[in-house]
């Protein structure tokens, strides 16, 4: 177990590299820079900017200065933002957008897995279509239609939520349910389907021969296989809803790091984008290897070290 | 007198499905006694499998128990109607007096629960056994169904074991609290050959053991010629005839008996002589033929099979037939059970 962590961990750190070298080279082969503006600055300005900020080199040394500071976690500046560097921008906004997502993940999770329960025992029933109905409606409308009717309903009309900001918990409400929207929708689809594809397996009807109990048939036999693909979904699912939503909260004016992404790209701003892709690649590959431990806990078939035991 | 087990008394089994009522069993009757292993035979869709669900009371939505009883006698010679029973109050019998292994071992298992887990899960619901009493009585189980090293193999997973392992495992489960029914659905369809003959080998010598009464549900008549007393011919979700194995394999009267026998192939058939398939197709269950399922088919059908279902003819006190060709009325064509002789 402790071997195949550490071999894990070494994947996912090169892993890492390869993302941040790609992202390095294709920012740097888009046309423009952080100090292209619509008015051009004068030469002698933009000469000085680069320079300060050491963009004259040659590229390849930029790029090995640029890892060598992500080794110690140095993001670097932001040539953009002026002051802060990428590691104030993600310590600044990252806490807010983690706790909104972590909130949603939670309530997708422990929403969406007993709906698609209750969808697949109650199958064709007014529930079950009651359900489907909203878990479609939750996958294809945007979040920010979702996000929009909340502000004009719950806020507008009501007067019940703020319209933005979280310095009010009540606050939180819109933009947790606007997150949720669509994996609430999928986690209870994606359960149902699976719950019900399992109840058809014979170790159910097995299980039934032999007089175990209806609650313990869907509890313990049926539930335990029916969740390997919901786990499949949910562990990359938090890694993206755990490092913000550019949309939602620009919405309802959160100051997370969402819009820190967006700004980069359309700024140019190098160390921003650099520092977010790798923030999420980051989170993306440890569910990853979350979602994988899980696996091999549930499924006796698949074991870590690869093999039988 | 032999004490009965079960009694099935015109049970007919629907399943109401978008397209129409799919007759899967149409009415029958037969009981079972003490110490009696009793064959079902049947090609696919005559309702074989239907029979022993129902019996299970576990048939699946959108399928049900229309109409006729279940009686079940148990020990002490108390008759409970399993049709009337509860879900809740059925699951107190099934895996307990009357348990079922089924088709594919394979897939039989739960792949994420370990074989002790599974075993002592369904000792644990049906008596008062402690864990660890529960497991020794499991690995005992395990130890009688051939199983060589139950204390190593018991902690197990299901991928673990082959495919003939499993189902022994499956077995062990089923008699775990000596049941006094036992249905096999189709237990040996999905092992290869030397397995099944040890599985047949393995039911016939636990209901010496355990006195039990066994159904062996399969399509195959060579295994019910092997380890059956009693024989069920089905069709259509009927039963066309019903006696004992010698009845049946040395005496058919029905013209699909009869059939069935000259399609196997025989060992001491000369060498060049042909296997006689049954001319046309199984009877559509949602709209089955008003009269004889079989009369279709049938080389010898007069009107009335085509109008009227035939009652069941005793042949003699063990043997029942239910063909027109044996009302006293119809003519006596000796040729057509020369073939099956």
């Amino acid at each position: 177990m402790a071997k195949y962590l550490i071999k894990r961990v070494l994947t996912a750190l090169f892993t890492l590299l390869v993302i941040a070298t790609i992202t390095f080279f294709l920012l740097r082969a888009i046309p423009g820079g952080p100090f292209t503006r619509e008015k051009p600055l004068p030469d002698a300005i933009i000469r000085a900017l680069n320079e300060k900020y050491n963009l004259d080199e040659p590229l390849f040394i930029q790029y090995l200065s640029y890892i060598k500071g992500l080794l110690t976690f140095d993001l670097g500046p932001s040539y953009r933002i002026l002051g802060y560097t990428v590691n104030d921008i993600i310590i600044s906004g990252f806490p807010t957008s983690a706790l909104i997502g972590g909130i949603a993940s939670l309530l997708i999770v422990v929403i969406g897995i007993p709906l698609g329960i209750v969808s697949a025992l109650k199958q064709n029933s007014p529930v079950d279509y009651m359900v489907m109905f909203m878990a479609t409606l939750g996958v294809t409308v945007p979040n920010f239609i979702i996000a929009t009717l909340i502000i004009y309903i719950f806020s507008t009309q009501l007067g019940w939520l703020p319209s933005n900001g979280i310095s009010n918990p009540l606050g939180y409400i819109g933009p947790v349910i606007a997150l949720m929207g669509y994996s609430l929708s999928f986690v209870s689809r994606l359960t149902r389907s699976s719950m019900l594809e399992v109840l058809r397996q014979d170790y159910v009807r097995t299980a039934r021969a032999n007089g175990i109990s209806e609650r313990k048939v869907i509890f313990k036999h049926a539930l335990k296989n029916a969740l390997i693909p919901v786990i499949t979904y949910v562990g990359p699912m938090v890694a993206a809803i755990l490092t913000g939503s550019f949309v939602v909260e620009k919405i309802f004016a959160i100051p997370g790091i969402g819009r820190y992404f967006v700004q980069g790209v359309t700024n140019r701003d190098y160390t921003v984008i650099m520092g977010m892709t790798v923030l999420y690649s980051a989170f993306y590959i440890f569910m990853i290897l979350l979602v994988d431990l899980a696996y091999s806990w549930i499924d006796p078939r698949i074991r870590l070290e690869g093999g039988a035991r | 007198m032999k004490k009965k087990v079960l009694e099935v008394k015109g049970v007919k089994t629907s399943f109401f499905t978008h397209l129409g009522e799919v007759q899967g069993v149409r009415g029958i009757d037969f009981e079972l006694n003490e110490g009696e292993i009793l064959g079902i035979v049947g090609e696919s869709g005559s309702g074989k499998s239907v029979t022993s669900l129902s019996i299970m009371n576990l048939v699946d939505h959108p399928g049900e128990i229309k109409e006729g009883q279940i009686l079940f006698h148990q020990e002490d010679g108390k008759i409970i109607d399993f049709t009337s029973l509860s879900n809740r109050k059925m699951n107190e019998f099934r895996g307990n007096e009357i348990a079922m292994i089924f088709q594919d071992p394979m897939t039989s298992l739960n792949p994420v629960y370990s074989i002790q887990n599974q075993m002592i899960e369904v000792i644990q619901r049906h008596t008062d056994l402690n864990k660890e009493e529960a497991i020794e009585r499991a690995k005992s189980l395990l130890e009688q169904v051939g199983i060589p090293d139950p204390d190593s193999q018991i902690t197990d997973y299901p991928h673990q074991f082959s495919g003939g392992m499993r189902q022994r495992a499956l077995i062990a489960t089923a008699i775990s609290c000596n049941p006094r029914l036992l249905i096999a659905d189709e237990p040996t369809t999905a092992l290869d050959v030397t397995i099944q003959a040890q599985i047949l080998e393995l039911l016939k010598k636990l209901q010496d053991e355990i006195n039990m009464s066994i159904i062996l549900i399969t399509h195959d008549l060579g295994v019910i010629a092997e380890v059956s007393t009693h024989v069920i011919v089905m069709y259509g979700g009927m039963i066309m005839e019903k006696g004992t194995v010698n009845d049946v394999f040395y005496n058919p009267k029905h013209p699909y008996t009869v059939g069935l026998h000259s399609s196997i192939p025989k060992s001491t058939k000369k060498e060049k002589e042909r296997l006689v398939p049954i001319e046309g197709s199984p009877p559509d269950l949602m709209d089955p033929p008003q009269g004889c399922p079989f009369s279709p088919r049938c080389p010898h059908a007069m009107q009335v099979c085509l109008e009227d279902a035939a009652p069941l003819f005793e042949v003699s006190d063990t043997q029942k037939v239910s063909c027109w060709l044996l009302h006293e009325d119809a003519p006596k064509p000796d040729e057509i059970f020369k073939g099956a002789k």
